[in-house]
């Protein structure tokens, strides 16, 4: 296996999820399968080759540090599934 | 001729010599969407109030001579891009009460060009899929066959224009998400150049290949809807600051001497249907006819596309998707009392398997120790990818090939098989990896009816080449007049 359920349970915990054993077994063979397949790049050469995460030709993409019209508050909070006062609002952080 | 089988065009110049108006165009339409959508199961959300409020705005438009060549006409709009006031899902659980505080881009100038905005389609969750069988709301059937997946992730896009259902359509395409659905439904469809169209209020997939584009009744109408939607976006960063060509004046110039190359690797591509192969091969017959010169070029990287996307893609969505976290909008399990509980929880009901794989998938490839051996290894073959093309367009000026390996398959055929799936995303992953543009144009039927679209490529920035060829395409065949029988 190149990926075990182990790794499984740890990157689920990385990514916030939180699964079951039956997710989890399902989960480590079909993954196991697409990285296998995936491994087919280590057949390809790329010594020397420049890795792309863009593929056009921008480089930096500048403004003038100037406020901008926003949407307001009250619209950015309209979705938000608990608010107070103007703020989001989240369960208990620590203890 | 029925109303909503009118194409933007058509449309146009009865509004224009106001024959008819935007209301009874757009009512005609809606009434189309609450007698088939039933069995096609398209829209997540029909808009039909607001969509009349914008119909009786573009007639006032229009009766004081103010009209543009979209101006009341009724257009649809995948669920993934931000409509103001217009719930926007994802398909997904995890959004399935979000509604847009800003229209996306896109949106903006569409209204601006007086559109009216008829609702929202169906999809893969996050655009994650091949079929539209990952959408975390409802199932879309393929208008030519119900029992058939009318492709993805912009299905409800495709199905939706084939079944006359809206004019034209918005769609995004990452790995094919246009132009295999077009290609399923018998429609046309565009993949923009990268840095063409504005994402701004585009829901992120992978950032580094999201596009949006169009999927229209002929490539006429497509031609009018890219360049509505095409253009400089100071709020998108990576749109590219570049005059747009007007796409419409190209249609009609011939396409004498037009190099149109022809991938030697594509005929080997595993799975081809031979149908699908001797459809594209007469498609080439046509090319050639119409003064078309064909020259072989490599590809030879092509087998490593979908592999290479296949890290590229969910790498990027899983640093994407870690926004949803039932903080800013969306859903939230309310019943987790501890804020990481919370997250994992929200996070695990709200995302269906496609998602959460991917998300699995993305984050181990960026993982410690993980990130040299599949993330920078894609990004090199990715390089590789694009000098492929970059050679090949040396010498032509148009690369033909399949959109995908077979007609629509069967609801269900490949849903447990992830891999199986990704593989269907052959021939169009690579012009995503590039950033260039790519067309599905019908081309054929299979033996049993279902449509078969060719696929044309071109350079970066020039889809008025693609415009070109395949208006010459379409006019010189008659595919494109086939009606599903709904």
């Amino acid at each position: 296996m190149k990926i075990t359920k182990d790794d499984i349970i740890h990157v689920a915990n990385l990514a916030r999820l939180e699964m079951d054993e039956d997710s989890i077994q399902k989960f480590a063979v079909q993954i196991d399968d697409i990285l296998r397949y995936v491994e087919t790049l280590n057949n390809v050469n790329t010594e020397c080759v420049q890795p792309t995460s863009h593929a056009i030709f921008l480089t930096n993409a500048f403004r003038n540090d100037e406020e901008r019209q926003d949407f307001g508050r009250d619209a950015l909070l309209e979705n938000a599934p608990e608010k107070e006062n103007g703020n989001f609002m989240v369960p208990k952080v620590v203890g | 001729m029925k109303l909503y089988e009118l194409t933007i065009y058509e449309a146009h110049g009865l509004l224009n010599r106001k024959e008819i108006s935007s209301q009874e165009l757009t009512r005609a339409v809606l009434d189309r969407i609450a007698a088939v959508d039933d069995k096609i199961g398209a829209f997540i959300t029909v808009a039909g109030e607001s969509a009349i409020k914008e119909a009786k705005l573009a007639d006032k438009a229009i009766a004081k001579g103010d009209i543009s060549v979209l101006t009341g006409i009724p257009i649809a709009v995948k669920d993934l891009i931000c409509t103001k006031g217009i719930r926007t899902t994802c398909a997904s659980k995890i959004l399935d009460n979000f509604i847009p505080p800003y229209d996306a881009t896109v949106i903006s100038r569409l209204k601006k060009a007086g559109a009216v905005i008829l609702g929202k389609l169906n999809m893969d969750e996050f655009a994650m899929g091949s079929s539209t069988e990952n959408s975390g709301i409802k199932l879309t059937h393929n208008p030519w066959d119900l029992t058939r997946i009318p492709g993805g992730s912009s299905g409800g896009s495709a199905a939706a224009v084939a079944a006359d259902m809206c004019l034209g359509a918005l769609g995004s395409d990452t790995g094919g998400s246009i132009r295999q659905p077009a290609s399923h439904c018998g429609v046309v469809g565009l993949k923009p150049t990268y840095g063409r169209v504005s994402r701004f209020g585009l829901v992120a997939f992978a950032s580094s290949l999201d596009q949006i584009g169009p999927l229209a009744k002929d490539v006429t109408d497509c031609a009018i809807l890219a360049g509505a939607v095409s253009g400089y976006d100071p709020s998108d960063s990576t749109s590219v600051p570049m005059d747009v060509p007007d796409y419409s004046s190209f249609l009609t110039e011939g396409i004498e001497g037009v190099k149109i190359g022809i991938p030697k690797e594509y005929d080997s591509a595993q799975g081809l249907d031979p149908e699908v192969s001797s459809a594209v091969m007469n498609a080439r017959k046509v090319m050639e006819k119409l003064g078309g010169k064909c020259v072989e070029v490599s590809l030879p990287n092509t087998g490593y596309a979908v592999p290479a996307y296949y890290v590229i893609a969910p790498s990027e969505a899983s640093s994407n998707l870690a926004r949803f976290d039932g903080v800013k909008y969306g859903f939230r399990d309310k019943e987790r009392k501890n804020l990481m509980d919370m997250y994992r929880s929200t996070r695990s009901k709200g995302f269906g398997s496609e998602v959460k794989r991917r998300i699995i998938i993305g984050t181990y490839c960026l993982s410690a120790g993980y990130y040299d051996a599949y993330y920078k290894k894609a990004s090199q073959v990715r390089t590789l990818i694009i000098e492929d093309f970059k050679k090949a367009f040396e010498i032509c000026d148009v690369i033909l090939s399949p959109v995908a390996p077979t007609p629509a398959f069967k609801i269900g055929e490949k849903a447990d098989d992830p891999l199986t799936m990704y593989l269907s995303d052959i021939f169009t992953l690579s012009a995503n990896l590039a950033g260039i543009p790519g067309m599905s144009v019908p081309c054929g039927f299979s033996s049993g009816g279902l449509p078969i679209g060719l696929q044309m490529m071109g350079k970066h920035f020039s889809e008025e080449v693609l415009f070109k060829a395949a208006y010459n395409f379409e006019q010189a065949t008659d595919f494109h007049k086939r009606k599903p029988g709904i």
